[in-house]
């Protein structure tokens, strides 16, 4: 595997984007490969737009993806998936939460957001993680729905999965957590 | 073991493993989990916050002239604060290895310059050790001390955002303790007065060109051998990048970067016809090489002096034809003051009386944001009292009745006291507001002096904020509950009218230190709602307009009761508690 992977996460902070990047981070790393991750801090819990980049492979060097080269575009928002979607690779995949989060300051949330994903990514998978994270059982789940649809993507067993969810997540939630990380994983086959 | 740590995590494992004894700081994006995993190794390596960066760096000096390892870490601009020991500092050094990290911005994520923290190594003419992912910051910063200690200088030890918050493989080791050298008093070394200082200055000069040629074949700068036709000169998190933007290139990678190694950097030049020199921010490689006349090179004509680099951009400022980006447009999503923030009530009551603000640095400084727009100035930390006494020096004392400086709780302890100090002694008619959330809400939530708790976690001596206004001679001085809207009004109508100076203490822990204390979330009444618009100008990202521009009022936001403070403005009184939560 000479190639690097480049998964590029986007949402809205406090939506737990970074919990699963560090999921995806530690299943590649216990792997054997090399891993770089990169967030910018500060603003994440103020409702600003968060973006996550985890790049694995035998050797990584930068720890960003660039603009063009995500092999996997994934969004837990709908508005911050269109945001984000020139770093997508040609050939990439567009998994997103049609969940909207209005920016604060406007008073509706846009139109022509579906639509700005379609022309650019017409077999982009739609998916409603919020409604599968409150079939899990908590509606705070959405991060690991989406750690479930995307996992159909990558060349990492629903084991390994489950045991860096398993190390990762506090303990008392590990049950919604597995749920719904199935859910999620279910939803986003296609 | 191998484990993943962020830049910063690593410069705390490498506090452990390297023997450090004594490590501080003043929190700053993106330096601030530098000390916060410090304190992880605290029955090894005493840690603290201290007021601001000069002071955080004038203990790490007297705890490396007690003999210790030491290391006092910052964000570029703290560097700033801590300048003038800084460049006394390196005159002085040499007892316990020294250590300063300086943590870059470039592309600001959350600051309010891009300067480029390798001038100051020039400046203070002391090494500069640019590592270029986490494995490197433990390893490099056992260098630094080696580097410290021999050459008996500080070393001045630059991270940039990608490298403090980029979490990469690293592989764990052990702690070697290192021996605290024993104190001898040698006033001809540590007291500058200008006969000891003149001779210091001749000793910097010779001790630069010795770390220089250390450097010149010292393994923090190697030569990666590729395509013998391209080369490329680097450093730090731009290395990376340029190493994916030229795949196959020979790299000469810099690690001890200053004093700059030219010779070794001449001989590598003169393999190649041209060589790209890639770095972040500023030509600081660059101007060393076209100073000693070598000129095969391309820098800065191509690679953007302006914002963040990645290897898309470095491959693009090279390609003949780069393809444009393909950004769609979609709406900004800023950051905002959270819901149940107990800053917006200042900042309301400021709009609606017509007040204006200077201000300062800190989660308020989005106060800025509409609806409540409370921000005429925001410079850097501590400016707000200097400049609103100048508004009032300049345009007259009336003018203080429309302009207040407002700071946070920790910048007013980091530079503020001494804005309040001049503020009493030149006898303006200034109000400073200090918004007391009893916290360092903006990087992360980090105790102060004015919480009662140090970094190590013990109860401590509380700052009264009232006391020291008065004892600086400031008779009206006092504090107002930040969620009760009629008596901050009433508190900023007497403040502001007050012909002397008055200090205003306006009270509320930050919301999201307990959730615990968040109920469940108001609701509108919409039957009686009349649309007015009211609740809306608080900017609480909990609030929106339903279809008939009734208010809305989010319950996955509102933190419910404590706040409250769109139950308070709301004319008709519609918006409450839900029934069955006040039953309960
Ligand atoms: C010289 C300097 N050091 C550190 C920082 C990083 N910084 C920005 S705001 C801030 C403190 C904010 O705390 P406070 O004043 O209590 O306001 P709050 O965010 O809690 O509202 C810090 C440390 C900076 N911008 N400049």
């Amino acid at each position: 595997m000479d190639k690097v992977t480049n998964v590029f996460i986007s949402g809205v902070g406090g939506q737990g984007i970074l919990l699963a990047s560090e999921v995806l981070s530690e299943v590649a790393l216990a792997r054997g490969l090399d891993v770089k991750k990169s967030e910018v801090h500060g603003m994440a819990q103020r409702g600003g737009s968060v973006v996550s980049h985890v790049r694995f492979g035998e050797k990584v060097y930068s720890p960003v993806i660039a603009e063009r080269e995500a092999d996997l575009l994934v969004s837990f928002e709908k508005m911050e998936g269109l945001r984000w979607i020139h770093f997508l690779a040609p050939g990439g995949t567009v998994i997103v939460n049609s969940q909207e989060i209005v920016p604060s300051g406007m008073e509706a949330y846009p139109d022509g957001m579906d639509e700005g994903i379609r022309e650019r990514q017409p077999d982009a998978l739609l998916l409603d993680a919020l409604g599968l994270a409150r079939e899990a059982g908590n509606a705070r789940s959405v991060n690991v729905v989406m750690l479930g649809a995307f996992s159909n993507y990558l060349e990492f067993s629903e084991d390994e999965w489950t045991k860096a969810i398993e190390a990762r997540v506090p303990p008392k939630t590990i049950d919604v957590n597995l749920k719904a990380f199935r859910l999620g994983r279910e939803a986003g086959r296609r | 073991m191998r484990v993943l740590l962020s830049g910063n995590e690593a410069v705390a494992r490498g506090c452990y493993e390297h023997g450090v004894k004594v490590a501080t700081a003043y929190p700053g994006t993106p330096s601030t989990e530098i000390l916060e995993n410090v304190v992880k190794y605290k029955d090894d390596v005493y840690c603290q916050w201290s007021p601001n960066e000069k002071v955080a760096f004038e203990v790490a000096m007297g705890a490396s002239f007690g003999g210790v390892r030491t290391i006092t870490a910052m964000k570029h601009v703290g560097l700033n604060v801590a300048a003038d020991p800084l460049m006394t500092s390196t005159s002085v050094g040499g007892d316990g290895g020294f250590v300063i990290v300086t943590a870059d911005d470039p592309g600001m994520h959350s600051s309010q310059n891009e300067q480029d923290n390798r001038y100051y190594a020039k400046f203070a003419k002391i090494p500069l050790v640019e590592p270029a992912d986490s494995q490197e910051v433990k390893d490099y910063l056992g260098a630094a001390f080696e580097i410290s200690e021999r050459f008996g200088t500080p070393v001045l030890f630059r991270l940039t955002t990608r490298i403090s918050h980029a979490k990469t493989p690293v592989e764990l080791g052990e702690r070697t303790e290192v021996a605290r050298k024993e104190y001898v008093k040698d006033t001809s070394r540590r007291v500058v007065i200008p006969a000891h200082a003149r001779r210091l200055h001749v000793a910097v000069e010779k001790r630069l060109e010795e770390i220089r040629r250390f450097a010149e074949d010292s393994p923090l700068n190697r030569i990666e051998e590729g395509d013998p036709a391209v080369g490329v000169i680097s450093s730090g998190i731009a290395y990376e990048y340029a190493r994916d933007a030229f795949p196959t290139a020979t790299f000469l990678k810099l690690g001890l970067s200053f004093p700059f190694p030219i010779d070794l950097a001449r001989e590598f030049c003169s393999r190649f016809e041209t060589v790209y020199i890639v770095e972040e921010n500023e030509p600081f490689i660059e101007e060393h090489l076209r100073i000693a006349g070598i000129t095969n090179v391309i820098g800065k004509e191509k690679i953007p002096v302006c914002g963040e680099l990645n290897q898309g951009i470095v491959r693009d400022s090279v390609a003949k034809n780069p393809a444009p980006s393909d950004r769609a447009q979609v709406p900004p999503r800023p950051p905002v003051l959270c819901p149940g923030c107990p800053h917006r009530s200042t900042f309301f009551t400021l709009n609606r009386m017509n007040i204006g603000s200077t201000s300062d640095i800190g989660c308020y400084t989005l106060g800025v944001m509409p609806p409540l727009e409370g921000l005429d100035t925001c410079i850097c930390m501590g400016a707000s009292i200097g400049n609103a006494l100048g508004f009032e020096k300049a345009i007259g004392k009336e003018f203080a009745k429309k302009m207040v400086a407002v700071i946070g709780d920790s910048t007013f302890v980091h530079s503020g006291m001494t804005g309040l100090a001049d503020v009493a002694y030149n006898k303006g008619a200034t109000t400073v507001i200090i918004l007391d959330n009893s916290i360092t809400a903006m990087t992360g939530h980090q105790e102060h002096p004015g919480t009662g708790v140090t970094l190590m976690g013990e109860p401590t001596i509380k700052l009264d904020y009232i006391a020291l206004a008065k004892s600086m001679g400031i008779e009206d001085a006092r504090k107002v509950d930040a969620y009760d809207l009629e008596a901050v009004k009433a508190a900023i109508g007497e403040t502001t009218e007050n012909p002397e100076a008055s200090l205003l203490v306006v009270e509320g822990p930050c919301v999201l230190m307990d959730r615990k204390s968040w109920g469940p979330a108001l609701e509108v009444n919409a039957e009686d709602c009349t649309a007015c618009g009211m609740c809306l100008r608080l900017g609480c990202p909990a609030i929106s307009k339903d279809d008939e521009g009734k208010a809305a009022i989010n319950p996955l936001f509102c933190v419910g009761e404590l706040c409250s403070m769109c139950a308070q403005v709301c004319p008709v009184k519609c918006i409450s508690v839900p029934v069955e939560a006040a039953a309960s």
